[in-house]
């Protein structure tokens, strides 16, 4: 539905696009980091495109990209007409440490969703007008949707008070629960390209734990042991009643 | 009057204090039905607690419906859906500023013990941060168990119990809690099935 | 102090020094909508600037996807947009299947439209309830939370669960419709109708809530559609943008409605689009109860998208294997990358799907209509006073748990 627009952008940008696709009809054009804005720009202002509704920016992470030597992140945006009533996709590619030149200028929209992606992927964007974390704050370090980033990773800003009233299990670790349709991030980055269980890996003794779950099974075992204790003297035919359950 | 009754505290069977005169016993009364809420309300829960408040299942017949939006004039911190990492000294600092006594009541399973959001971004549940009274776990809770919640720090307050937690027990259906004394008492059906 | 009735001129006037006042609308706050923070800056009680800050309630979404597979992400995505979960269901169900390929049976699609459409209702009934109250209506929000449980009720009857239901499913729904279910919504929809005449009979003459949102917060189209704005705050600007009309998805084409669309863009025209819509979903809804069809079936019938009927789970093996599969597993869509989008209450709802042809999604990324919303408030504040903050703030609609996922 958006071929026109792609016709007009490859006329517009000719060898600056990289690739084209149309997967389940959508229409996407991978171009050169060095024409983001440029084709930005002309998908804006040209009649034909008038690609004038900001849609969504963000970024997906490719880490095995990078040990090919490629540039590790895709920034994707997606754009709207109101009349044309087009949509089309814009890809590039920006490597680990390297700028992104912002779009900002040319759709205030992608203000909050260019410091998103910085916030979660560690993207910078040059001449970006405020350059700051936005879900996560200031204080944390690193960028939680990579893919390197483990998931329960926390960085507490409130130090956690003592709370050994309760006898809460801890949460799950990585690997509890469904093992097999876990991906396991750390295998892959390191190029173990069979994706074992997890906590088969941890059974076999080949891989750590993703999690602190060692640290939870320690907890868990803590608790069991408290349960067994207050749980002794009601075995023994407590004198102070309980209630029925 | 002092009653054998004892709560469903967790972690032991504790004795319950005798209150001393009947002058406290008067005191906690009136302030188990008259308790004005600060409703942190950040999540879903907070869906569940508009309609706890609604026509429906009102909580203004306990009394606690009137919520203060600040710290000062507030009985109870009502802690409402999941509190993430960045929220957590805000938390801190509005339990601080209340006034004694004050109870809190984590609502929802996010805030009593961090839900199915075990990541880099949500506290593992509201006492990790402020000593709670009441847990209600639910996702989200049904108005009945948030009330059930509230019976129980109405029956904490009554009793003057500070700083046990209680936590509103999973309602059994009659027939598998039989079916579990039966098996209690030694009849081992192989999955309880008679 | 000079007299009254002499006039100053500026040379004459009292010249002191003034700074804007910093002022902190914290996390936590009396407006019910959402936590969120403002760092006001202020000169008396004109707002200069505005600092928004969102975040307060990212909860990991997106990561917590890349974790699991595609049915477990439906609990998370019901809790992106809580008051209406339908629709981030159904959202999300029709993502999926377009990465597959899939299309669901007639039946579903109908069903998928009117718990949507009903879903859709609960939101803006909520918005609007609540944003009456925070300018001090409880009654009207009072009598919409009465109307919100009786949907409640229908959805606790058909999903089992009276908001975050989690019963979509890739190829279909978690199960079919109860027996009573078209008699049930017909039964609900002459009460929602009488109880908006109620709620708007209270409100729509009255001095202090036309004063407190007509000409407020205004924002203009070019400036909406710049910054990514979508749903009723873009129709409020006379943009008819509504996904279901111009991208129809799920048979929306075959149903005659109209969208509401304001001329102002201030929280007027935002409360009066997203009444108007309310009676444009109950057309919906009744239009999709007459033409669904009683019987057929609801769930794509392929064992590697869907969980087989547990009956042949217990009973054949080839059932047994599949359901093992789906569930340790995951279903495997094919390597690609997908965007579907939808009207959810707020605006253009968007899932991109990242997929590598593992039971795991690869990336899931929501494109969230009130983050969009939510950026365009600052613009609309600027200029307003505090008191205009709560009935702004309001219209925006902004639900924590979609904007900061």
């Amino acid at each position: 539905m958006s071929q026109k627009v792609v016709a007009k952008l490859e006329k517009e940008l000719g060898d600056a696009i990289l690739a084209k696709d149309d997967f389940r009809g959508d229409d996407e054009v991978t171009v050169d980091l060095k024409s983001w804005v440029k084709a930005a720009q002309f998908l804006k202002e040209d009649p034909d495109c008038a690609m004038d509704m900001f849609g969504d920016l963000t970024a997906v992470d490719w880490p095995e990209r990078e040990a090919e030597g490629e540039a590790r992140f895709d920034l994707v945006l997606y754009l709207r007409s109101v009349e044309k009533k087009h949509r089309i996709f814009v890809r590039t590619r920006v490597a680990d440490g390297k700028e992104a030149p912002t779009l900002s200028e040319v759709w205030p929209g992608a203000n909050w969703a260019e410091r998103e992606v910085y916030d979660m992927f560690g993207i910078e964007f040059k001449d970006h007008p405020d350059m700051r974390r936005i879900l996560m704050y200031e204080e944390f370090e690193g960028w939680p949707l990579r893919k390197d980033y483990p998931i329960d990773k926390a960085q507490p800003l409130v130090e956690y008070r003592d709370a050994d009233d309760t006898l809460k299990l801890p949460p799950f670790g990585i690997e509890e629960g469904q093992p097999f349709g876990r991906i396991d991030w750390e295998g892959r980055l390191e190029g173990i390209g069979e994706q074992v269980s997890p906590s088969i890996g941890l059974q076999t003794g080949e891989r750590r734990a993703l999690s602190d779950s060692e640290i939870a099974e320690e907890q868990s075992a803590e608790l069991d042991k408290r349960t067994a204790e207050s749980h002794k003297p009601e075995e023994a035919g407590a004198s102070a009643p309980s209630e029925g359950e | 009057m002092e009653s054998k009754k004892q709560m469903k505290v967790l972690g032991g069977n504790l004795p319950v204090p005798a209150f001393t005169t009947k002058f406290d016993a008067l005191l906690a009364w009136a302030r188990k039905y008259s308790l004005f809420q600060y409703p942190f309300a950040t999540a879903c829960c907070g869906m569940e607690f508009f309609a706890v408040a609604g026509p429906r299942y009102d909580i203004a017949r306990f009394g606690a419906e009137a919520p203060r939006f600040s710290p000062r004039q507030s009985d109870v911190l009502w802690v409402v859906g999941t509190i993430s990492q960045r929220q957590g000294p805000a938390l801190k600092r509005i339990y601080e500023q209340m006034t004694e006594p004050k109870w809190v009541v984590a609502f929802g399973t996010c805030a009593s013990c961090g839900g199915f959001y075990d990541n880099y971004t949500t506290i593992p549940g509201v006492d990790k941060v402020v000593p709670t009274d009441v847990y209600i776990p639910g996702c989200p809770p049904r108005p009945e168990a948030v009330l059930d919640g509230l019976m129980l720090l109405m029956e904490k307050i009554q009793k003057g119990v500070h700083g046990e937690p209680v936590s509103v027990p999973p309602k059994e259906v009659p027939k598998l809690a039989q079916l579990r004394a039966k098996k209690r008492t030694g009849n081992d059906a192989p999955g309880g099935r008679s | 102090m000079e007299p009254i009735d002499e006039i100053l001129t500026e040379a004459e006037a009292l010249e002191l020094p003034t700074e804007p006042m910093r002022l902190n609308m914290g996390p936590s706050h009396p407006a019910m909508h959402g936590t969120i923070r403002m760092v006001l800056d202020l000169d008396g009680e004109t707002i200069l600037n505005v600092d928004v800050q969102p975040g307060y309630l990212h909860r990991g979404f997106e990561k917590s996807c890349e974790r699991g597979t595609y049915v477990q992400v439906y609990p998370y995505a019901d809790r992106l947009n809580y008051v209406s979960p339908m629709l981030n269901n159904v959202g999300f169900s029709l993502a999926c299947e377009k990465l597959l390929g899939i299309e669901v049976p007639e039946r579903c699609a109908y069903y998928r439209v009117i718990l949507g459409e009903l879903s859709r209702i609960c939101d803006h009934f909520t918005c609007n309830g609540a944003s009456a109250m925070e300018l001090g209506a409880f009654t009207p929000f009072l009598w919409l939370l009465k109307v919100r449980d009786w949907i409640w009720d229908i959805l606790e009857k058909e999903t089992g669960a009276r908001m975050t239901h989690s019963f979509g499913r890739i190829g279909g729904m978690a199960a079919p419709p109860t027996p009573g279910f078209k008699e049930d919504v017909r039964a609900i929809l002459p009460e929602i109708r009488k109880v908006i005449g109620e709620a708007e009979g209270l409100l729509l003459k009255n001095r202090i809530f036309l004063d407190r949102t007509q000409g407020i917060g205004k924002i203009s189209q070019e400036r909406a559609l710049a910054l990514g704005v979508t749903g009723p705050m873009l129709r409020s600007t006379g943009v008819a943008y509504d996904v279901r009309k111009d991208h129809p998805y799920s048979l929306y084409d075959r149903f005659d409605f109209d969208v509401p669309v304001g001329t102002d863009g201030d929280n007027w025209d935002r409360f009066m689009v997203r009444m108007e819509e309310i009676r444009q979903s109950m057309r919906i809804i009744e239009q999709a109860l007459e033409q669904m069809p009683d019987e057929g079936p609801i769930n794509v019938d392929d064992p590697r998208i869907m969980l087989p009927e547990k009956r042949e789970v217990y009973d054949t093996i080839e059932a047994t294997i599949a359901h093992f599969k789906l569930v340790m597993e995951g279903m495997k869509p094919p390597k690609g990358r997908v965007y579907s989008f939808t009207e959810a209450g707020n605006g253009e709802l968007g899932f991109y799907i990242v997929s590598d042809g593992s039971g795991t999604p690869y990336r899931v990324r929501v494109r969230p209509p009130c983050w969009y919303n939510l950026q365009a408030s600052r613009e609309m504040l600027i200029g307003d006073m505090i008191a205009d903050i709560v009935p702004t703030f309001g219209s925006v609609n902004m639900i924590g748990g979609e904007c900061d996922r």
